[in-house]
């Protein structure tokens, strides 16, 4: 305690972030997604952070994002996943299909409520029996993960293209598009419910930390870093929220629903969007993968086999079997991102999730994940996720040309690697 | 002292194992009694290191026993061996780096609280309290063990063996990577474990570092066995010779 206070004197600013004991590389994401922000900003005339791009932007990340969560797990395990993109087309032509023309054969017509329900089933079944089934030709049989999974990139595109004849299948179950997007939101007043709730959540978790270590005696951080946490919890978290709930439903669309109840619409109604359901269940997918990563025995060993594969292994780690669930996990995850992505379209199209391989990757990469193993956290890749996509979709704002976007989105992911290693160098740290 | 009376702790009988031909350890048998600590001496690729981890579960033998407290047991694997109170500490220590000291110590036995998450806290606590005894010093609990030293690393490892009670504890060069001061504090901890009744084999180059830790030492040399020697009855000479030119001294060679 004594050594902390001596050492304080020299540098103030960042004796203040030690003292919050906030990641300073999740500081500079956040300062470089920051400036991304500001520049497109700049650039497009206030067009760039207005509710309605927000809004897209948000909608545009989540398939991708739910994908790079599951990608910090294999990277971690020091894998490599090359076939979430082929495999996200397997997973949403098995639910278009399952909705389209398995249950219809089997007696659900359309509209049966049960159909959505019963497609998604279908489609995170698929994801978990074939990410473990490459887990296991990894971890079982010792093929690299990197050929295992290239082999995954040509076999399941086709296997998609194969139970599709290659049309695209459309339109998708109503109750399934939901999860697209724009087609299925909280609502404003479920939205600050849920705003509300998420600091409490907050406010909680920080102070039962808290409590625990005090409980052990562990040192602690001063009351006000805590309350300060607390604080830039809630203000982002309410922040986002009043962001989304400002973009506000198109004047015709409303009429149109009135129209459709056989009302007419009153003079100067208005309403907001709110938190999209694809948005609550990337929230969902990152609150439980963090909880696996920090709090279960499995993401114990995935970091631990990561670390020293050989130490965990002789620590009586079945790091085969452990291989296996994490691929599934990552199975699952790529079934989820192809609900959203093919709810987002309305169909499921052949070539959707081309590329997301790279994109999830980069994203991973981005946010932090060494290649080398052992590294990685859930928030980084989400951020990484939204940094890549606010690029993207900046660019074609401001109107750069096709290849540009591509050749400098190479370029970032390449430069942010190696900020990342100079960093870690630097640091010396982890 | 140690009890010769009684079964031995840990007895390898007549233990082979091969790899694609070559024979790496070669009909071999040792024993170890509680409270005593055997050296295992010989060069590189003698076959010390692959025939301890026959008991470690490293390795599976091809053939012979391993007995523990007179009956015979089957270890296939890293988990058998922890269930008969096998504790290793390992050359690499077998450490995961990007962890911390507490997650390491109680890797693939974590402790967990009602709702099955593993309980940090917890298990800091009890990281604390034995590094307390072990090792007063340390103080670098939240840090990755990367950031340890040597004997911190060490003592990390030690502690791991400590706190499961172990009864057998196999040390594969424990104090290879340490300074004097730290090698010190490896010799007083393996004294101490003696007096709680730990039997300890010691996998070591250093004739002199034998000679000063254990009661007996076993030789190994391409694969075979040299010789099982009380290491009062020898000289370093008599050990240098036992590992270089695989002859048992003249006086116990009779």
């Amino acid at each position: 305690m004594t050594d902390a206070n001596a050492a304080a004197a020299p540098s103030r600013s960042r004796n203040f972030i030690k003292t919050l004991e906030i990641d300073t590389r999740l500081l500079g994401m956040v300062g470089a997604f920051v400036v991304v922000c500001i520049v497109f900003n700049v650039m497009t005339d206030g067009r760039f952070l207005t509710p309605r791009n927000i809004f897209n932007l948000t909608i545009q990340t989540v398939s991708v994002a739910i994908m790079a969560t599951g990608m910090v797990f294999v990277i971690v395990t020091r894998h490599i996943d090359l076939s979430v993109g082929s495999l996200l087309a397997t997973c949403s032509a098995m639910m278009a299909m399952t909705q389209t023309s398995f249950l219809p054969a089997m007696g659900l017509d359309f509209g049966n409520p049960l159909i959505a329900p019963v497609a998604i089933l279908v489609g995170l079944l698929t994801g978990a029996v074939i990410g473990g089934f490459q887990g296991w030709l990894v971890g079982y049989l010792s093929i690299p993960a990197f050929i295992v999974t290239l082999g995954g990139l040509l076999v399941w595109r086709n296997v998609a293209w194969y139970l599709t004849n290659g049309q695209t299948i459309g339109p998708l179950d109503e109750t399934y598009q939901l999860f697209g997007g724009i087609g299925g939101t909280l609502g404003t007043t479920g939205s600050w419910i849920l705003a509300v709730i998420g600091v409490v959540v907050t406010c909680i978790a920080v102070w039962s930390a808290r409590r625990a270590r005090i409980r052990h005696e562990f040192p602690v951080k001063p009351v006000w870093a805590e309350i300060a946490l607390m604080a830039v919890g809630a203000v982002l978290i309410l922040g986002f929220v009043a962001v989304l709930n400002a973009y506000e439903v198109p004047s015709r669309v409303l009429d149109r629903q009135f129209e459709a109840a056989g009302q007419s619409m009153p003079e100067g109604y208005s309403e907001g969007y709110g938190v999209p359901y694809s948005v609550l269940l990337l929230i969902a997918v990152a609150v439980v993968m963090t909880v696996v990563a920090r709090k279960t025995r499995l993401g114990r060993y995935i970091f631990a086999t990561g670390g020293n594969p050989d130490a965990a292994e002789l620590s009586g780690i079945n790091t085969r079997l452990l291989t296996v669930k994490v691929f599934a996990i990552m199975g699952v995850l790529c079934a989820l991102a192809g609900l959203v992505a093919s709810a987002r379209l309305s169909f499921h199209s052949n070539d959707i999730g081309t590329l997301d391989e790279l994109r999830v990757i980069a994203a991973a990469v981005i946010g932090g994940t060494a290649l080398a193993g052992g590294v990685g956290t859930i928030y980084g890749a989400i951020l990484g996720a939204l940094i890549m996509q606010s690029l993207q979709s900046g660019m074609a704002m401001v109107g750069v040309d096709a290849p540009f976007q591509n050749i400098i989105v190479g370029g970032v992911l390449v430069l942010a690697v190696l900020v990342d290693i100079i960093y870690r160098r630097k640091t010396g740290a982890t | 002292m140690t009890d010769r009376s009684d079964t031995p702790l840990v007895e390898m009988r007549d233990i082979s194992i091969s790899f694609g031909g070559i024979k790496a350890v070669d009909h071999v048998s040792v024993d170890l009694y509680p409270g005593e600590v055997v050296g295992l001496l010989g060069h590189n690729g003698a076959g010390k290191s692959t025939l301890i981890k026959c008991l470690s579960g490293a390795y599976r033998q091809d053939s012979g026993d391993i007995l523990i407290n007179g009956k015979k047991v089957e270890i296939a694997n890293p988990r058998d061996a922890r269930d008969h109170n096998i504790e290793t500490i390992y050359q690499t220590l077998a450490l995961a780096d990007n962890l911390d000291a507490a997650s390491n110590l109680f890797l693939g036995r974590e402790l967990v609280t009602a709702l099955g998450f593993v309980d940090d806290s917890a298990m800091e606590a009890e990281t604390r309290r034995i590094m307390g005894r072990l090792n007063p010093n340390f103080r670098k609990f939240a840090a990755p063990v990367k950031a340890l030293s040597g004997g911190q690393r060490q003592s990390v490892a030690i502690a791991r063996a400590v706190y499961f009670q172990a009864r057998i504890l196999i040390m594969d060069e424990p104090t290879a990577a340490l300074g004097p001061q730290e090698t010190q504090m490896v010799a007083e901890l393996i004294q101490e474990l003696k007096k709680d009744g730990l039997g300890i084999f010691l996998i070591d180059h250093d004739v002199h570092q034998v000679k000063r830790l254990c009661d007996r030492a076993a030789v190994m040399k391409n694969g075979e066995l040299v010789g099982l020697v009380k290491v009062d009855d020898v000289t370093t000479d008599d050990l240098l010779g036992m590992i270089i030119a695989g002859k048992k001294p003249q006086h116990l060679a009779a």
